[in-house]
């Protein structure tokens, strides 16, 4: 492990991170807006929430 | 309430505690620092979580440091190497014999069975005239039998299979028998199977098409998520840990949607704007989406292999490093500290292992939905 490596997949992680906390975020606002939307709210945030962390998990297997 | 729960919270740190300061760890070599036994306990971590995260041949449940005894079962070895050789991996003492069998010779180094001569030197391969075949590197080749032996993880997934047939079927029979109303395991099993119908199923495939995939997203969720329960427990399998079997899992979520897709499907992914634009127009566009639409069906259950084995790899390594801390402090802060972290993390991976299997179920179901689909595409744009 080279440390340009570690610190790419750190930042990569960090992106990951900011994404995901706007997918839950965004999710959260919108479902409090609209309560009756729970449920297809939820399946589209978890969907996309998997997506972008397969990126995360991408970028850790990379080092 | 909160006042109980409260109570009951510290009446188990007091006993945790107590307990540690009871029975402390025993340190069998008193002659080194207490750094230098950190690093040995450091180390020695490693090398747990390492072998963790490994298949193997035998079925270890724990070892006596003290006597050093290792205590489990073996299982069969199964090799083709020009016949079929098959004995038990008990006859290699965990590595330390060489097993006859036949006329060849085997031993076990790091998990993995090679070939050996009699005192235990590697084979290599020979040509006609006597030489050592050469790879690429300058390096012999040395000659390996093919290995189809039940493994650690093959026992636990017939162990598994076995065990979601007895549930599957006798929620089967109690609706034989008692009508629409089933008993027994039958009523936990009931809500998961309407649940997997009904939220994931239906909405992603569409009423029409839906039911021919139950079969496999069903088996999916019950396998993963069971298989990722059976991680946490103390006997120590992960089977989703090792790619070959998520690699199938995705493989199988692939051949389906390509066997089942619709015409439209395929028109979609060599011509995704449909009659929008002039062809004139397309082309440009075309000679990069048509590649990247190509791709994506590759990427999409390359991805969910990823996911559930990065989620489940990521989760061991992290709860066993934790669980180990514990024996790195070795005092009464640090260690309950890490103890209380261990636990809450262990809650979370049980979400995980049904949030994993919720996830491969709901992408496959989306992935078929799209090879299914009948949407007109011209008049969405």
């Amino acid at each position: 492990m080279e440390i340009p490596a570690i610190v790419g997949a750190g930042l990569a992680v960090i992106g990951v991170g900011i994404g995901i906390g706007q997918i839950g975020g965004k999710a959260m606002e919108a479902m409090a807006r609209q309560p009756e939307m729970y449920g297809k709210l939820q399946t589209a945030m978890l969907i996309a929430a998997a997506l972008i962390e397969g990126i995360g998990f991408a970028a850790l297997f990379a080092v | 309430m909160a006042k109980k729960l409260v109570f009951s919270v510290l009446i188990v740190l007091v006993a945790n505690f107590l307990w540690a300061s009871a029975s402390p760890v025993k340190d069998t070599v008193s002659t080194y620092t207490a750094e230098e036994k950190a690093d040995q306990k450091k180390s020695k971590i490693k090398e747990d979580i390492k072998h963790h995260l490994q298949d193997s041949h035998d079925f270890h449940l724990f070892t006596d440091e003290t006597t050093g005894k290792h205590y489990g079962f073996p299982l069969p070895v199964i090799l083709w190497d020009e016949e079929l050789h098959v004995f038990m991996s008990s006859e290699f003492h965990h590595g330390e014999n060489i097993v006859q069998s036949k006329d060849k010779y085997y031993e076990l180094h790091h998990g993995k069975i090679h070939r050996t001569d009699e005192s235990g030197n590697p084979v290599y391969k020979i040509d006609k005239d006597g030489k050592y075949l050469i790879d690429k590197n300058g390096n012999k080749i040395e000659l390996k039998p093919i290995d189809f032996s039940i493994t650690k993880n093959v026992f636990m997934i017939m162990v598994i299979s076995l065990m979601l047939f007895i549930m599957l079927f006798r929620t089967n029979k109690s609706y034989k028998k008692r009508g629409h109303l089933p008993s027994g395991i039958g009523r936990f099993i009931e809500p998961i199977i309407l649940y997997v119908r009904d939220d994931i199923a239906i909405p992603n495939i569409g009423k029409k098409h839906y039911r021919k995939y139950m079969g496999f997203l069903l088996t999916v969720f019950f396998f993963v998520w069971l298989v990722n329960l059976f991680g946490l427990t103390p006997i120590g399998v992960n089977i989703t840990n090792n790619i070959a079997v998520t690699f199938c899992l995705a493989l199988l979520t692939y051949l389906i949607t390509i066997f089942t897709a619709k015409k439209t499907y395929w028109l979609h992914l060599i011509d995704p704007l449909g009659n929008t634009m002039p062809w004139i127009a397309k082309i440009p566009l075309y000679i990069l989406l048509v590649p990247i639409e190509l791709l994506g069906t590759i990427i999409k259950p390359f991805s969910l292999m990823i996911r559930l084995y990065a989620n489940i790899t990521a989760g061991h390594i992290v709860l066993m490093s934790l669980i180990g801390m514990m024996f790195v402090f070795n005092n009464w802060i640090g260690s309950s500290l890490s103890f209380l972290l261990a636990f809450t993390l262990g809650i979370l991976e049980l979400l995980v292992a049904a949030l994993q299997a919720y996830i491969f179920t709901m992408l496959s179901a989306v992935y078929f939905g799209s090879a299914v689909a009948e949407h007109e595409h011209d008049e969405e744009h």
